[in-house]
């Protein structure tokens, strides 16, 4: 399989989130507007794809017995960085996500691509179906948070589009609502996929 | 620490901010889990065992080495490692005992879905400042919520596996969607406890 289209592949037909219901404490934890849904995703991806480049590098020099390990340590290590760089530079987005961001190193999305990685899958290959998986997960993230902030506020990166009459649900905006509209949302994607 | 305080975490986390429902932790294995009610009692069992254990072994690394050497943001690397350490044993020691036990263990139920909500729990106990007591009070409850919401909603599994689900909606979204209303009904719990 070509390089492009198995970046296409990862992004969308086996998506991380929608197709393989990966990841799924973050998307539903913090899908609440589209500022945190974006910033979500973004540093899973980044964490994603380091970990894979890292996982990659390291991963061949390792016995396989000390690969989990290892593992493990670039993964936690990468969330570090992004929780540390998050609450330097960007208070307000770390304090809206809060614990999701030290729990990105337990992705289920970082993990299977990491260890694939480590196993001896190539590096270029690594990190473009890293990159896909990433991005992906990034993508469905700010569907799912969009539907939410527009249908549970009234409002999109935090800028009123609804107008005065307008109802919200404000059922979307907290935990049971995630879970129905993620679940909604995977359903039409199923749906969708299985069409073309 | 009275035991009122004590009791107000424990009903607090099982019933009222529910760390699946709520706070949306150890989703993967609900949603992904087994169909026997039998199994997934094991697991939350296992589950409940390991929280409590890492929310002890966490708060000491927290307070007594982490916090002592200005090392607080290096606490996702270390309690990542304390939590695999801790699996390991877990699986080593499930590994060992009666075949039944293994097995209903190691079909389709991997521990290390958990990971996440053990994680998120010994995270939370930093987060709020609890000290050893109720740190432990903590991982315990969250455990028991996450054995409460896996059984609950396996065995709904069993009935929407005769329901006519839509085929785009077999398997993991009519579950979310399944989850989400029960998470709905929890929410009647609120203001059961006054923080």
């Amino acid at each position: 399989m070509s390089l492009g289209r198995e970046l296409a592949d990862a992004l969308l037909g086996r998506n991380p989130l929608l197709g393989g219901a990966l990841g799924l404490c973050p998307a539903l934890a913090v899908s609440t507007s589209l500022k945190n849904g974006v910033g979500i995703g973004l540093a899973t991806a980044a964490v994603v794809v380091g970990s894979v480049a890292l996982a990659a590098l390291v991963g061949r020099a390792l016995p396989a017995r000390a690969r989990m390990l290892a593992l493990v340590v670039v993964t936690a290590g990468l969330a570090t960085a992004a929780d540390v760089i998050m609450t330097k530079h960007m208070p307000t987005l770390r304090a809206g996500l809060g614990i999701y961001v030290p729990l990105i190193a337990t992705n289920c999305i970082v993990f299977g691509d990491a260890r694939a990685a480590a196993q001896g899958a190539g590096l270029v290959r690594s990190l473009v179906s890293g990159l896909g998986a990433g991005l992906g997960f990034a993508g469905a993230v700010v569907v799912v948070s969009a539907i939410r902030e527009v249908a549970g506020s009234g409002k999109l990166w935090d800028v009123a589009v609804a107008g005065p009459n307008f109802n919200p649900a404000l059922m979307l905006t907290i935990a049971p609502g995630g879970l129905i509209a993620l679940g909604l949302v995977m359903g039409v994607f199923n749906r969708l996929r299985h069409r073309s | 620490m009275g035991v009122d305080k004590l009791l107000t975490i424990a009903v607090g986390t099982i019933l009222v901010n529910n760390v699946v429902l709520v706070r949306l932790l150890g989703l993967c294995p609900v949603a992904g889990g087994s169909r026997q009610v039998r199994s997934t009692l094991i697991l939350g069992l296992v589950v409940t065992c390991l929280m409590t254990v890492a929310s002890v072994a966490t708060f000491g690394i927290y307070s007594r080495v982490l916090l002592p050497l200005h090392l607080a943001y290096g606490k996702t690397l270390a309690f990542m490692l304390v939590i695999a350490v801790l699996l390991w044993a877990a699986e080593a020691v499930t590994a060992r005992r009666a075949s039944g036990f293994s097995l209903a263990f190691h079909r389709g139920l991997p521990l290390t879905t958990a990971n996440c909500a053990v994680l998120g729990v010994a995270l939370i106990n930093v987060e709020k400042a609890y000290d050893l007591l109720a740190a432990a009070a903590n991982g315990a409850a969250a455990g028991l919520g996450f054995t409460l919401v896996l059984v609950l909603v396996t065995g709904l599994r069993e009935r929407i596996e005769l329901s006519p689900v839509p085929g785009s909606f077999k398997g993991a979204p009519v579950i979310l969607v399944l989850t989400g209303l029960v998470a709905l009904a929890f929410l009647g719990f609120s203001g059961l406890v006054i923080e």
